[in-house]
């Protein structure tokens, strides 16, 4: 459809010029405001409002199931050769090489390449472009303001039902693997299919144990043996101790007989320092000590009974719950029992009765942990009921220092291999203490918690700086801790050895002064016994006491009576002798 | 072809190479100068990797393109430079 428009002109019209006139303004309209109209409209709030003119698009999070993948290697075979060529034929390669470097495109390429190829390789040989510059200069560790300790990997029970992680033990080589052995403290907890296997982890992978360890009975305590990376011992639940090598499988090599072990469950199992890198000891509630030789596991080489009264009778003695062994001091090592005594005992006593040396009490519950600091040997470190408290050997009836009493019970602790002053300790509420007493007595210097549940065992690494927690629901963590609290400060060793001798000579004098005390009194308590005897021999019988005692409370009161009488009269006497003397005077 | 070879020459005289694979697109080692096995495994490996830094390269800007690879390495670097239809695979050893 076209639009036409038709516009006509007379020819006598076209070229005429235009004749303009001025004219002066005209007003054509003019609309005044009204202001009656403002009442049809109100005056609305001004108010911001955004606008914005994109796509409307909303955020969601998704997490899938964790995938389980595994590592595994390529073996490369030769291929890519063209069907008629057969890999395996010499000729048959070689002519085809033949024929592809004859190819023009192969020659082109080839040149450019090379050209290339050339340049850098130039480049390389004129400076090296990675070298380092100051690597002589050596980096001057700073003090970072805060000690901090933060998780760096989580290592969780693979079973259904969840066991507690009770005891650690780091591989004595390079500490890249974990053993942690479980088992399930709560009496008579243990389900059907609760397994009884332990696992060994590598730091690395936390999705699958790199090895499992299958015991007879579940594992409360697990080591590896320091002098051999491939032996561990391990003390199980029905008192039986068994030993494994890694590369022979997860069967334990060797049990100890169901008779000669212990009758409660094996809490602390120890390598002792030997030739033979055999040896081994091991506590348990029911009050026995054993040694063992993993060669010969069908009964123990020496056994000792914790009995204080040193007559070996078992009813008497200790349940022990923790060992210690200094391999500086072969010959001394030290229990921690149930009844929150510490004994030390000596080894090469020739009499069970001259074996316990002597006993440190103090606690008010079973002793979880005991350890000698590495630095000072002299002094040692306990962690029970609510306090975790640090002994001389010196002194037998206290310690020398003690955290204060804390919420939560303390499950288990150990000292510091870099640093002598710091000590770490776990807790039943899921936290973890870091403890350093030259910087802070009261509180501990760093605390956190680590997980909900409670928390039951903990083991440094050799150096200091990795450390592992097992909690109840058999959860392993890996913490790293800051470098300032595992590196040496300047003068630590000789602030720490001051501090412990001025604590030290602090409980000398007071238990001197003690026993000062405690002599008179039994001087005092002497010297009355014998003006009794005297007076006729008091038979020691209760109800005499007794009757005795109630005399003389008799005695007393009526002396005090008689007394308060006499004064009496006296004040009247006065009184009256004065109102007498007053009437005189009036 | 004496070109080529005269290329080689070249490259294999200087300081510190250690060998010359060419390898083509289908992963034949053409020319070698070190033993089969390793060159097999060189070849393999090594396309791969080529093949995924190109498509990495591409990627990010498809008019780019993959001129070199260096792998440099504790004890030596693979140098390797791309083309169409075959790379070149020179491994170096650069101390001083």
């Amino acid at each position: 459809m076209e639009i036409v428009y038709v516009y006509t002109k007379k020819r006598s019209e076209f070229g005429r010029q235009c004749n303009f006139s001025d004219k002066p303004a005209e007003l054509h309209v003019d609309i005044l405001p009204d202001p009656s109209l403002t009442d049809n409209f109100i005056d609305r709030d001004p108010c911001d409002v955004a606008i914005q003119c994109t796509q409307e698009m909303s955020e969601h999070e998704v997490n899938t199931e964790r995938f389980d993948c595994e590592p595994c290697g390529i073996n490369h075979v030769e291929g890519g050769w063209p069907k008629d060529v057969n890999s395996q034929e010499m000729e048959q390669t070689i002519r085809y090489r033949k024929k592809v470097e004859k190819d023009e495109n192969y020659v082109n390429t080839l040149m450019q390449l090379g050209s290339h190829m050339e340049h850098c390789i130039r480049q390389n040989n004129t400076i090296d472009i990675y070298q380092e510059y100051f690597e002589e200069e050596e980096i001057v560790e700073e003090m970072e303001g805060q000690p901090s300790a933060k998780t760096v990997n989580v290592f969780r029970d693979p079973n259904e039902v969840k066991r507690t992680a009770t005891s650690l033990s780091w591989h004595p080589d390079g500490s890249c693997k974990l053993a942690v052995a479980y088992s399930s403290m709560e009496f008579q907890k243990v389900t059907k299919d609760m397994s009884y296997d332990s696992y060994i982890w590598d730091l690395e992978n936390t999705n699958k144990p790199e090895m499992t360890l299958k015991p007879v009975s579940p594992l409360v305590c697990l080591e590896y043996n320091p002098k051999d990376s491939h032996i561990l011992i391990g003390g199980s639940y029905n008192g039986q101790i068994a030993y494994w090598d890694t590369r022979k499988g997860s069967q334990p090599v060797e049990m100890s007989a169901v008779e000669h072990s212990h009758r409660d469950p094996v809490y602390k199992v120890i390598w002792l320092q030997s030739k033979t890198g055999t040896d081994s000891f091991s506590a348990s509630t029911d009050g026995q000590v054993l040694w063992w030789d993993i060669r010969k596991m069908s009964e123990p080489t020496e056994r000792l009974v914790l009995d204080p009264s040193k007559k070996g009778n078992l009813d008497n003695a200790l349940g022990a719950f923790s060992l210690e062994f200094e391999t500086t001091m072969p010959t001394k090592f030290m229990v921690g029992t149930e009844q929150g005594v510490v004994v030390s005992c000596n080894r090469k006593a020739k009499t069970p009765a001259e074996k316990i040396v002597c006993t440190y009490s103090g606690h008010y519950g079973p002793i979880y942990a005991l350890q000698r600091n590495p630095f000072f040997p002299k002094n040692f470190l306990t962690v029970a009921d609510w306090t975790a408290r640090i002994w001389s050997e010196d002194i037998r009836d206290s310690s020398i220092m003690w955290t204060k009493y804390h919420m939560a019970y303390l499950s288990d602790g150990c000292w510091s291999p870099a640093r002598p002053s710091v000590f770490f300790t776990v807790k039943m509420d899921g936290t973890l203490d870091i403890w350093d007493f030259l910087f802070k007595q009261n509180d501990p210097t760093l605390s956190l918690k680590v997980c909900d549940e409670a928390l039951y065992s903990l083991r440094v690494q050799d150096n200091g700086r990795f450390l592992g927690c097992g909690s109840q629901l058999g959860t392993a963590t890996l913490l790293e801790i800051s470098s300032g609290l595992c590196t040496l400060q300047k003068n630590e060793k000789a602030l720490a050895t001051a501090m412990f001798e001025r604590e030290t000579k602090r409980e000398k004098i007071l238990e001197a002064c003690h026993r000062e005390m405690r002599l008179k009194e039994r001087s005092r308590s002497e010297q009355s016994k014998e003006d009794e005897a005297k007076d006729g021999e008091a038979e020691e019988s209760a109800e005499e006491l007794v009757a005795c005692a109630e005399r003389e409370f008799y005695e007393v009161v009526e002396a005090e009576m008689k007394k308060r009488g006499k004064d009496d009269k006296k004040e009247k006497e006065k009184y009256e002798g004065k109102d007498g003397c007053k009437e005189k005077e009036s | 072809m004496a070109e080529v070879e005269e290329t080689l020459k070249r490259i294999q005289s200087q300081k510190g190479v250690q060998a010359i694979i060419i390898v083509n697109a289908e992963g034949i080692p053409v020319k070698t100068t070190l033993d089969n096995s390793s060159t097999v495994q060189y070849a393999g490996l090594i396309h791969q990797l080529v093949m995924k830094a190109r498509s990495t390269v591409r990627d990010i800007d498809p008019q780019n393109d993959l001129t070199f690879l260096r792998v440099r390495s504790k004890k030596n670097e693979i140098m390797i430079a791309p083309d169409k239809d075959y790379f070149l695979i020179v491994i170096q050893n650069p101390t001083e």
